[in-house]
């Protein structure tokens, strides 16, 4: 191919803007490299850059304002044979800078060019990430409270495996491409240029000082050796290799007869680290044994090992609608932490509910059935007081019994585990 | 019986595999934060892709990216990340996108509560883009239905390229409970529909009421995606009817397809003058509630809505016809109940809300149904 400029569609940059030798020299590239057009997209930013899409003839997808890389990424995952390049100004990695970190940190094999002109010139010549503090720019004096980013100096430290800046009159621009896209990783290009519509109207800028910009700054050469290492989709690709199967759902039958058909509310009151959670699963997967619909809840704090831990069961025989407890039937208090969160529960519970309270635990006055035990006069582990209060269950057969918990056990833990638990559950029933 | 026992965020994991799911990007957030670790689980054993954004917006960037390259991608957030989804909504929906996105919603506003339940988001999920042009929101009231709707909202996500969404909430996608698998009952699966003509791919040319067929960026033909305002061609346009025309058409297609896109459940029960309204996790509460009457000898009937955007307009007038009185109850202040009383215009119509962090009860809702 000659040319991947559409002919159709040529540039409509203003006279002397830098964007157009950028254009040409992307073109020139294009076709030294001499890539597939239909294995090549352009992912455009919004501004003067965001007109890029348009000008060539491979696939092109143009998006909103600073998430050009994230869009990019996301057809790079989705097809690792493309060639994916991503232009975007000064205003676009500014305003995702938070992508181009990403993106330097992920290393997908793609090419950011950013063309630096120092302003926002499609809305006004405002100042952008990169606007020096001393130019005369459409937002006033606002720039001089501010010093500009250095872009290659981020992208380097952030992880990009390829950096570097060059003036878009640069007659090695071309080259500087073909050399950035050929490399196997995130490489970042920097152009400087001019932008002749906003701009230079009110700043010294020409080629020459961009000449000498680069002097002062020099580029930092293309491939970072600190910063290499495998791309990012490869090795995304050989670790999801390792994972195991695909987690089927566990399937549980009816096999046994429920003590009591009863709908029953359970609800245990304990602390983060006594898994309550567990012993409610536990409950669930006695009461499906049983033939039973149900559902559980938990509420516990967002720092995990702190605070309440609270499990709210339903077991009915008929679908269960509302998931809220209304009447438990169940309440097994095991700690103050549990029993203060659900402290109003108490009052209105009936003569008919069990309530099962561990020695140490206080709780308010209730006219409900209270049986008390001691798991710790037992050598019961805090930890294990959830497990133990389910054994007390299936011993009285409320709500389960034993081989109903022996099941459950079995289909939740490995045989240590389940092993290490039957110790306590035999220590009750 | 063969019961399973899962959380509804599982479940809308695994109606998205079932639905032929192969990426996911998506960024923590409670209560929908399972919805990823079961993606992470589930999709590279079958060669997906699931990954962690940087951020809400990089999350739907990505699934924006992989969708163009053929992809059928989910991403699942809060009412907060649905905030940061806002402008990528947007641009899935002018630039005709599928997506789906499963919103396990909590109370706002803000920050709000990262643990507590409510239908907070119902009006945001529809006009929290710009320009207006609709989506479609499906609303799940259990963990089965998560896996059932999740299907749905792939399928019309392909067929009518726009993003869909499953309104689910806390008390949904966090709450385990069992379901019967033999009882599932999911639809045919559909895909979006490939470019076969054989003149030069308009991107955008499509029948005014049908979305036009696709083709993936990286496929033999060269495609076009923009956010701009465009034309068939995919290139910015500023030409009155051909603006006008693209931009009826973001209606018009799901408008003509909305008997397809109504899905509901009802439970009419002869001789009652009271229709009682919801959707989600309300709706069993309402279920309960509406079971108690009928034991005290005041039933009434129930509609329980699962697409709610675009609003079911014709279902509404012919379901609420017979009925002397509706009664709209949510898991908010109100926010669909104005939908209700914009369609049926002159029926009296009661609410019934609550925003305090717990699910309604059915007392409440029967004490809302008896006060008329």
């Amino acid at each position: 191919m000659t040319s991947f400029l559409n002919t159709s569609r040529p540039p409509v940059f203003c006279p002397g803007c830098t964007h157009d030798r950028i254009t040409k020299s992307l073109d020139a590239a294009l076709v030294k490299l001499g890539i597939p057009d239909d294995k090549t997209v352009i992912v455009t930013d919004i501004g003067c850059s965001g007109l890029f899409d348009t000008f060539f003839n491979v696939h092109a997808l143009h998006g909103v304002h600073g998430r050009a890389l994230t869009y990019a990424a996301g057809l790079k995952l989705a097809d690792p044979s493309l060639n994916v390049i991503v232009t975007m100004g000064d205003g676009g990695m500014g305003i995702g800078g938070a992508h181009v970190l990403a993106a330097c940190r992920k290393n997908l094999d793609m090419t950011l060019i950013i063309l630096n002109n120092f302003n926002f010139g499609m809305t006004g010549g405002q100042y952008s990430a990169t606007t020096p503090s001393d130019a005369r720019v459409g937002s006033e004096f606002l720039n001089q409270a501010e010093i500009p980013v250095d872009i290659c100096g981020v992208v380097e430290s952030a992880g990009a495996t390829y950096v570097s800046r060059i003036s878009g009159h640069d007659d090695s621009l071309s080259d500087e491409l073909v050399s950035a896209m050929q490399h196997k990783g995130f490489a970042v290009v920097e152009t400087l240029g001019l932008c002749t519509g906003r701009y230079t109207k009110r700043n010294q800028l020409t080629p020459k000082v961009i000449d000498q910009m680069i002097e002062q700054r020099p580029s930092p050469g293309g491939v970072i050796a600190k910063n290499q290492r495998p791309e990012y989709g490869d090795r995304y690709r050989q670790l999801a290799k390792e994972k195991g199967k695909f987690p089927e759902p566990f399937v549980v039958k009816k096999q046994f007869d429920m003590p009591d058909t009863r709908r029953h509310e359970v609800v245990i009151l304990g602390s983060a680290g006594m898994r309550i959670v567990t012993a409610g699963d536990m409950v669930c997967f006695a009461g499906i044994s049983g033939g039973l619909n149900v559902s559980i809840k938990n509420d516990y704090n967002i720092t995990v090992l702190r605070g309440q831990s609270v499990s709210e069961i339903l077991l009915s025989p008929d679908t269960i609608g509302y998931t809220g407890i209304e009447s438990p039937t169940v309440v097994m208090a095991l700690s103050d932490e549990g029993v203060a969160r659900r402290q109003k529960i108490f009052a209105g519970l009936s003569p008919d509910t069990y309530v099962l309270k561990e020695a140490s635990v206080a709780i308010p006055d209730t006219k409900a059935q209270v049986e008390e035990i001691d798991f710790k006069a037992m050598k019961i582990k805090k930890t294990d007081w959830a497990l133990a209060s389910l054994a007390v269950l299936a011993k009285h057969e409320i709500v389960l019994n034993k081989d109903m918990l022996v099941f459950a056990l079995k289909s939740r833990f490995n045989e240590k585990v389940f092993n290490l638990s039957m110790e306590t559950v035999d220590k009750i029933v | 019986m063969a019961f399973v026992f899962m959380e509804g965020n599982e479940a809308v994991a695994r109606g998205a595999m079932a639905a032929g799911c192969n990426f996911f990007a998506g960024y923590p957030i409670t209560p929908a934060t399972t919805i990823f670790n079961n993606m992470l689980q589930m999709l590279p054993p079958k060669g997906g892709t699931c990954i962690q954004g940087e951020d809400e917006i990089a999350s739907m960037g990505y699934c924006i990216g992989a969708s163009m390259a053929g992809k059928k991608v989910l991403t699942a957030t809060s009412g907060p990340g649905i905030s940061l989804y806002s402008e990528h909504i947007s641009f899935a929906i002018g630039s005709e996108i599928p997506l789906v996105i499963a919103n396990v919603q909590r109370l706002g506003p803000s920050t709000g509560s990262a643990t507590r339940g409510a239908d907070s988001d119902i009006q945001f999920m529809r006009w929290g883009s710009t320009s207006g042009a609709p989506v479609i929101v499906l609303a799940p009231k259990d963990a089965k239905d998560c896996l059932e709707l999740t299907v749905h909202a792939f399928n019309f996500a392909e067929e009518f390229r726009c993003p869909v969404f499953i309104a689910s909430n806390k008390e949904i996608g966090m709450t385990k409970e069992s379901f019967d698998m033999e009882d599932l009952n999911l639809p045919p699966l559909v895909e979006r529909t490939p470019y076969t003509g054989s003149g030069p791919y308009v991107p955008f040319a499509a029948d005014p009421d049908k979305a036009p067929p696709f083709l993936p960026i990286g496929g033999k033909t060269l495609v076009r995606q923009t956010s701009s305002t465009h034309g068939p061609d995919g290139y910015i346009t500023i030409d009155p009817q051909v603006i006008a025309g693209m931009q009826q058409r973001l209606h018009t297609k799901l408008d003509a397809a909305m008997d397809r896109i109504t899905l509901y459940e009802e439970k009419m029960v002869p001789d009652t003058d009271t229709l009682v309204i919801s959707y989600g996790i309300t709706s069993r509460a309402v279920a309960d509630a509406a079971a108690s009457l009928a034991d005290r000898g005041r039933p009434v009937s129930t509609l329980s809505l699962k697409t709610l955007w675009p609003v079911p307009e014709s279902l509404l007038l012919e379901k609420a016809a017979p009925f002397k009185r509706i009664v709209v109850i949510e898991m908010n202040l109100g926010q669909y109940v104005n939908e209700i009383k914009r369609v049926l215009c002159g029926k009296p119509v009661d609410f019934y809300g609550q925003m305090n962090g717990i699910l309604i009860p059915p007392a409440k809702i029967m004490e809302a149904i008896e006060n008329d």
